[in-house]
Order: structure tokens, then C-alpha cells, then sequence
């Protein structure tokens, strides 16, 4: 059974598999714009939309470590890469959204807004923290930067993360239930890295020190 | 064998199917494709709210309040609602208000008054006569639409009661139904909804007790079948679905104000230059535009509201 999802996994069709899930959210919002039911504010869904997906995408690029030693399938991390890179691409398009139709392209008055309100200041915190992630997601820039400090880097992705859960529970009335739901996810994610680091004795430490 | 004009007791319509025919199918229209035809039919044919809802109403008043401006789409109106009792996503209320029994139904007029009353629907309808007001809508959460509501002045009804020296606020109360409103629970607010207004805006002739909305009676999800509609105000302060309207010598609570009172004020005047602490009101959204428009002082009712809050801070009195 395991090696039956392995070579799933392995197979080299696997990653278009991967992709064209991904690219059915984005697929569908394209259908609806094209069937003009975008609900009578087309804005508002749509960065409600893409930024759902913004959040989704982040929590299921977290999960990929976890996933991979507890059901033992190492060969997740072939599509970590592309979900985080799907993450960037669903809050480019948020952000477009609110350059464009909330704030005309008027980028003195968007960073009046950024300055000035706290949600803002924090979705666009996350969003520009994951611009370098994006940037260095590549072979390339892993081997230039060398192993640690590309992964010191990625954990990036955290404070990302927290600062999209913060932005849509911030941005809610009084119907917490799907920010705080993100957020409980978040945090057994990073509840679960915490874990696995205190327990883990250090050898690269230890080889250092003994050194 | 059955012959065609072979007609039983049970092959007659109904009548009040019958005399609802138009507007069986048009709630059939807005259920959706989503629910099997039969299964709409039964619904709607023997749901006394689906048969409330959408009624003609005779309008004899054109109001000189009506703005000009473009109105939204029925669909719109109906189909974008914060109702939080049926959800707090703004498709749910079009979703789940469908059963919502709006009949009979009862507003009760007390507190510091003369002669307090209870009235039913029918009742409410024959106060006055039914006008016909083109408003601008603003919420609180950025966005805007034009309506043509009906219904009179709800100075009309408070006059009636007759208000006692005491009487200086009126508070008004939803109705709070959680076997018909199972979303309410979960929707983070303390229900029943209730709001409140000073009396003299209260006697604002622009305060509207409204019954119906393009030409016919309240859809379920927009307040069915009485609600205000207060246009230089949040729209949060235009409560739905009333069942109580109690004049009080003092500030009565209201909902948004007691969930978080760093947001929502009791006045809660629209007010382009007084933000709410997490987003701009300097800007809406009309609905049905992509870009945002320059939000007006008093929602643009200036002329007529102004006066009401001469010497006050609005800034303090958000």
C-alpha cells in the first residue's frame, strides 16, 4: 500500500496532478467571472475568495513536514515548493485587489492605509514577507544561500502565516468561527514544530562543540 | 378512466395559491435552481411567509425625499443582506430566510406613552398611506445601494401612541425566534437585535417605518414585514423584523454598541471624517461599481438632519 503511494508520488505526472488542483480555485473564480456570478459586490468576493485561498494554501504548505514523518511519505516535499509558490500567486491576486479596485493605484494613499490601519498593516506584513520566499524558491537560490540559512530564512512562512490569521480575524464583525479556525490549524502546526525541535537532540551541535 | 374536465376537489388550486401565482414564482425564481422543482413547490405553496413576502403594494405617495440617483437591482437587494439571525455571510439571509413566518405578526407600541397600541400588519398597512422613498443605504462595512422602500414616517405611528414629557429616546426590538433562526446563535451578537433613536430623530420625517421595497412588501431577508430605514445612518441602525417599539426616558442599549463600543456608537451618523478604528468611511463601494466613491456627510442628508446634532462633538458622538 505504501509503496503503491510512493510511486503515486514518485510519478512523473504526479506534479501536473498538483498543479492543476491548485489552479482549480483560481479556474473556478475565472468561470464564475465568465457566468457573472460574482454576488452583487464581484470585489468583495473576490478578495474574500483569494484570500481564503491565500490562507489555505499557507496552512497546507505548513502541513507537508508534519505529514511527511507521521504517515512516514518523504516524498511529500516534491510538491512543498509549488503549494507555498500557489500561496504567492493567490495573494498576489489579493493584493491586486486592493490596489486596484479599493485604492485606484493610488500608492500614496495605500500606505496612508498600510501606516494608519492595523488590519491592513498586518495582511500587508504577510504579504511582503513572503515576496523573498518566493524569490529564493529555487535550486539555484538554496545552494547560493547553503542549506541553513535558506531554511532560517523560509521560517518566514510562520510569521507570515500568523499575520494572514491575525488580518482575517481582525477584518470579521463578530463571526470569528473561520479565523479562529485557521488559527487553531496554525498553531498545531507550529505547536508540532516546536515539539519536534525541543525534543531533538542537536548532533550538529554537539559535532560543533566537540570540535 | 379519467376524462379530461373529469376535475376532483383535489385537482382545484388552491386559492391562496392561486391569488399568490406570480408570486410563487418568483420565490421559486429566487430559491434557485439549487432545490428540485417539486420540492420548491411544496414549500412555497403551503409557507404562509413565502406568500407574505412579495405582495403588491399600493403606493400613493411620491416622496420629495427620493433621491435621483441609479437604484440597485431587485437581485441585488435581495441576494446581499446582514441579517445575522439567518447567517452572518451575505448570501445566507437569501438562503435561509425563505420560511421565515412573517404572519401573523404583532408590533407592540409602550413605554412612555398615552395610549399604547398593538398592532397587526393589516393594522400597520392602513395608518397611513404608503409612500414610495428613493434612499441611499450606507454600512457600516463600506458599501452602499439605492432603494426604493415604502412605507410612511415612523412619526406617524409614534404620534399615535402619544408620548408621554418623560419619553426623550425610543428603542425598538426584533424579533428573536431561535427555532426559526437557528444561525442567530452563532452569529457572535446578543439577540434579539435591538437599536435605538433620540426622539427627535426619531420624528425625523426621513425616518421611515418601512413595509415593502419596489412596489411590493418586504422580502424575508430585507426585515420582513416591518423594519426602519434611518438613511443618514449605519445601516445597522435601520433594525429589521420589529416587534417592540418602546419610547424610554433614557439611552436605551443597542446591539453593535454593546458588542464593541470603540466601533459603533449609539448615534452612529454616517460620517465621512470620523473612521471606524479598523477601516476608512472616507470611501463606499455602490454596488454594482468597481471603484470606490467619496462617502457623504449624513449619507448626503445634511439639509434635512443636520440640525438634529448642532453643537455636538461628533467625533465623541460617533
Amino acid at each position: 500500500m505504501r509503496d503503491l503511494l510512493r510511486q503515486l508520488l514518485l510519478n512523473k505526472w504526479s506534479k501536473v496532478a498538483v498543479f492543476t488542483i491548485c489552479v482549480s480555485p483560481v479556474a473556478y473564480l475565472g468561470w464564475r467571472t465568465y457566468q457573472g456570478q460574482l454576488t452583487a459586490n464581484p470585489v468583495e468576493f473576490i478578495q474574500h475568495f483569494t484570500g481564503d485561498w491565500t490562507l489555505r494554501f499557507l496552512l497546507i504548505t505548513l502541513s507537508i513536514t508534519p505529514l511527511r514523518k507521521l504517515v512516514n511519505l518523504p516524498d511529500l516535499i516534491r510538491f512543498r515548493r509549488m503549494l507555498g509558490l500557489f500561496a504567492f500567486f493567490y495573494v498576489c491576486l489579493h493584493f491586486l485587489t486592493y490596489i486596484g479596485p479599493d485604492q485606484s493605484f493610488d500608492v500614496a494613499g495605500m500606505w496612508k492605509d498600510v501606516a494608519k490601519r492595523p488590519f491592513i498593516t498586518v495582511g500587508f506584513l504577510g504579504f511582503v514577507l513572503l515576496i523573498p520566499l518566493a524569490l529564493t524558491s529555487t535550486k539555484g537560490w538554496i545552494r547560493r544561500l547553503g542549506g541553513r540559512r535558506w531554511q532560517a530564512l523560509h521560517r518566514l512562512i510562520y510569521v507570515s502565516a500568523l499575520c494572514g490569521v491575525v488580518h482575517y480575524y481582525w477584518l470579521v464583525k463578530s463571526d470569528h468561527r473561520l479565523p479562529l479556525l485557521y488559527g487553531t490549524l496554525l498553531a498545531a502546526l507550529l505547536v508540532y514544530r516546536l515539539g519536534v525541535s525541543l525534543l531533538k537532540p542537536r548532533p550538529a551541535i554537539v559535532a560543533s562543540a566537540a570540535r | 378512466m379519467r376524462k379530461f374536465g373529469d376535475l376532483t376537489q383535489a385537482d382545484i388550486t388552491p386559492k391562496s395559491v392561486y391569488f399568490n401565482r406570480r408570486q410563487i414564482l418568483r420565490a421559486m425564481g429566487m430559491a434557485g435552481i439549487a432545490i428540485a422543482g417539486g420540492e420548491v413547490l411544496s414549500r412555497v405553496a403551503f409557507s404562509p411567509a413565502a406568500v407574505q413576502a412579495g405582495t403588491k403594494l399600493n403606493v400613493t405617495v411620491k416622496s420629495p425625499f427620493s433621491t435621483t440617483e441609479k437604484m440597485n437591482s431587485f437581485g441585488d437587494v435581495i441576494h446581499y443582506n446582514n441579517f445575522y439571525e439567518f447567517g452572518t455571510d451575505k448570501s445566507d439571509p437569501s438562503r435561509n430566510a425563505g420560511n421565515f413566518r412573517t404572519s401573523p405578526w404583532t408590533v407592540s407600541v409602550e413605554g412612555e406613552v398615552k395610549k399604547p397600541a398593538k398592532y397587526s400588519m393589516d393594522d400597520i398597512l392602513k395608518l397611513a398611506p404608503l409612500e414610495e422613498r428613493i434612499y441611499r443605504h450606507r454600512c457600516v462595512e463600506g458599501w452602499s445601494i439605492v432603494v426604493p422602500w415604502i412605507g410612511y414616517s415612523l412619526s406617524t405611528i409614534v404620534k399615535l401612541a402619544e408620548p408621554t414629557e418623560k419619553a426623550r429616546f425610543i428603542a425598538f426590538q426584533s424579533l428573536y425566534d431561535p427555532s426559526q433562526m437557528p444561525w442567530g446563535s452563532r452569529s457572535g451578537i446578543e439577540l434579539p437585535y435591538v437599536e435605538g433613536l433620540r426622539l427627535d430623530e426619531a420624528m425625523n420625517p426621513l425616518t421611515l417605518l418601512c413595509v415593502g421595497m419596489y412596489g411590493e412588501s418586504l422580502p424575508n431577508q430585507d426585515g420582513a414585514p416591518v423594519r426602519l430605514v434611518i438613511p443618514w445612518k449605519y445601516g445597522f441602525k435601520s433594525i429589521k423584523s420589529i416587534v417592540k417599539i418602546r419610547l424610554v426616558k433614557d439611552m436605551p442599549p443597542t446591539t453593535w454598541n454593546r458588542y464593541a463600543s470603540s466601533e459603533y456608537g449609539f448615534y452612529s451618523n454616517v460620517n465621512p471624517n470620523v473612521d471606524h478604528p479598523r477601516w476608512s468611511q472616507a470611501t463606499e463601494r455602490r454596488l454594482g461599481e468597481i471603484l470606490r466613491r467619496k462617502t457623504l456627510m449624513f449619507n448626503g442628508y445634511s439639509d434635512q438632519v443636520a440640525s438634529l446634532y448642532n453643537g455636538m462633538d461628533l467625533k465623541k458622538n460617533y
